[in-house]
């Protein structure tokens, strides 16, 4: 019975609601243009330095009122974007959102009550937005650290698999405050400007705002429409904020990954990477595709673009990848020119025209987490 | 931030609860075909001052959290100093986990990748959030933004016993058995794990509740089917 859901979990919609874009086309294009949303902030309310975050800024539908917090307003504006694209039936539809913060930017502005403990709960803000597109399953919370977003696609598989719902939507979201933008802060891990990731001279990561939402189905009539085909998930049992030493327990996640989509190595036609710019990050993805024996396979990191938008970037990154797959065209990774000789990889600053049938989308995370996707056609 | 918000919520927040606590209703247990069967071979609890291991209470101390959760780590000798440094969630995860694999487990029987962590809570790492949030004002503490993260316990119990296999964490109003047993059935059924820790850890400031599961293909002596009404039934068994 698992074997034939495996024949299909499709693609039904997306969106990406970001600073370069409400809808996954606007963004493209954007991205075809080497157009960023990682910007230079001046010192101010988040931060006593100027700082380079991808902010959203002024947007009339994601401010908060008085149901929604901006957060919830990023994610509904998100999620409706896709759903209208749909046709699904929301009886069997199981919303799964996705993130590392929610609402804590809370903390910062009430006074911290029983009433402010409910209201800020991860599953308060699932409620509300599955209250309002009217869900009656009730929602499921993935908090992961940066792998959230690819685990939330996974567990969304699994349940379709298992023929659970008919349908899932999976939404993720993460707002950029002085909580998360103090804490990279003090770990020195942000870089002075636009992150380079995979590049010799990378040093440092840039933070991000944004929503993304993938709809799934195993509803036959989606036949002929992408596929979610695989994934897998470890954990580097090594340091709670440092990546592993190795890389091999990425790598193992890699190959889980295409042994569970039903492919071989030489079908992943390219790989959408983590990549978040630092030394630790970039170093030890390098090592894992080495290991994995995918280390030719065209690679790229969206975090130039994007920033690191924490629970959103696995759902983020895997959408610009799918419409990779639908428009034949790999975005480069900007910023990039040579990759240090200890740590080659096959990236570009270029975009690269593709005919890839299937795509590897990776996330590693603190705590030690990894993940890993396989979509294709 | 608009002031009426929180005063809003309190009526919008009422929820849907559901009609049986054991089982999201959408979740159709018929569609399981279990390939094998799947035990429960030890159980931990840490609440209210008090640590059972399956039947047996072995500690109890009716004292404020930071002050049990050390006296706890102490009274079991247990060595490992990093202990110290965590933040309430990982430290009560850690040694819930600690002890509910001491005689209970021989890791020697598995592969570090065939060994899993699912995990739920209700407040995430918010008791960490809160401190942390102190620090901002004045010189953020990178001590304790690293633990700002709910997941950071799994890297705890994970790097404490080299578990490398799948892991995920969820957030959750309660302990929701039926699910947890679906998550850890389809890891264990396509041999994605062989063995897992699984149940619910959670911490707010002086409330706190940890019940973990040692979940197996193989059948000890004690060991009860995995099940989620056997999970459930541990799971709200009175301490004393």
């Amino acid at each position: 019975m698992i074997e034939e859901k495996k024949a299909g979990v499709f693609v039904v919609a997306d969106n990406i609601y970001s600073p370069i874009g409400k809808t996954t086309a606007e963004n493209f294009i954007n991205l075809k243009n080497n157009i960023s949303g990682v910007k230079r902030h001046e010192p101010g309310t988040m931060s006593s330095q100027p700082f380079f975050v991808a902010l959203i800024g002024d947007d009339d539908q994601i401010i908060p009122n008085i149901i929604h917090t901006k957060f919830e307003r990023l994610l509904i504006a998100s999620i409706d974007d896709a759903v209208k694209r749909a046709g699904i039936d929301t009886d069997k539809t199981v919303l799964i959102i996705s993130t590392t913060k929610g609402n804590i930017s809370l903390l910062e502005t009430e006074k911290y009550t029983d009433a402010l403990k409910k209201r800020i709960a991860l599953t308060t803000s699932a409620g509300l937005i599955a209250n309002h597109f009217g869900f009656k399953q009730k929602p499921i919370v993935v908090s992961n650290a940066c792998i959230s977003g690819v685990l939330a696609i996974i567990t969304a598989m699994r349940l379709l698999r298992l023929g659970t719902y008919e349908n899932a939507v999976i939404a993720g979201a993460d707002v950029i405050t002085k909580f998360i933008l103090s804490g990279f802060q003090s770990f020195q891990a942000l870089s002075p400007g636009i992150c380079r990731p995979f590049d010799r001279s990378h040093d440092g990561l840039n933070l991000g705002e944004g929503a993304g939402t993938i709809i799934l189905s195993t509803n036959k009539k989606y036949t002929g429409n992408l596929k979610l085909k695989g994934g897998s998930l470890s954990n580097d049992a090594n340091h709670i904020s440092g990546p592993s030493r190795t890389g091999e327990e990425l790598a193992y996640v890699i190959n889980r990954s295409i042994e569970d989509a039903g492919i071989v190595k030489d079908q992943t036609g390219f790989i959408s990477a983590h990549g978040t710019g630092t030394v630790y990050n970039d170093e030890m993805e390098a090592n894992a595709v080495r290991i994995a024996g995918v280390y030719k396979v065209p690679v790229n990191s969206l975090k130039g673009y994007y920033g690191h938008t924490l629970g959103a970037a696995g759902l983020i990154e895997a959408i610009v990848s799918i419409e990779s797959l639908r428009q034949g065209l790999f975005i480069g990774t900007p910023g990039f020119e040579k990759a240090p000789e200890s740590h080659p990889v096959n990236a570009s600053a270029e975009n690269r025209k593709t005919d890839a049938q299937n795509f590897l989308k990776t996330a590693s995370g603190f705590g030690g987490c990894n993940a890993a996707v396989i979509i294709g056609k | 931030m608009e002031p009426g918000l929180i005063f809003r919520h309190t009526r919008l927040c009422g929820g849907r609860r559901d009609a049986s606590r054991l089982y999201d209703p959408s979740i159709h247990f018929i569609d399981f075909i279990l390939t094998e069967n799947i035990y429960l071979s030890a159980n931990c609890t840490i609440s209210d001052g008090i640590v059972r291991k399956d039947e047996d209470i072995l500690f109890k101390n009716e004292a404020p959290i930071n002050d049990f959760l050390i006296s706890a780590y102490q009274y079991f000798q247990l060595s490992y100093p990093k202990f110290y440094k965590m933040d309430n969630l990982s430290k009560l995860g850690w040694l819930t986990a600690e002890l509910l694999l001491q005689n209970s487990f021989d890791k020697d029987d598995y592969e570090p990748e065939d060994i899993g962590i699912v995990l739920a809570n209700a407040n995430s790492s918010l008791d960490d959030d809160l401190k942390y949030c102190d620090t901002i004002a004045d010189i953020a503490s990178p001590s304790l933004f690293v633990y700002t993260l709910p997941n950071i316990v799994m890297g705890e119990i994970s790097i404490r016993h080299r578990f490398k296999g799948e892991q995920a964490l969820f957030v959750q109003e309660e302990f929701t058995p039926g699910f947890i047993y679906q998550q850890v059935s389809y890891l264990l059924d396509n041999d994605l794990l062989q063995a897992c820790i699984c149940g619910w850890v959670d911490v707010i400031g002086e409330a706190y509740k940890s019940v973990l599961f040692l979940v197996e293909k193989t059948k000890n002596e004690n060991a009860v089917l995995f099940s989620a009404e056997n999970m459930d039934k541990i799971f709200n068994t009175k301490a004393d």
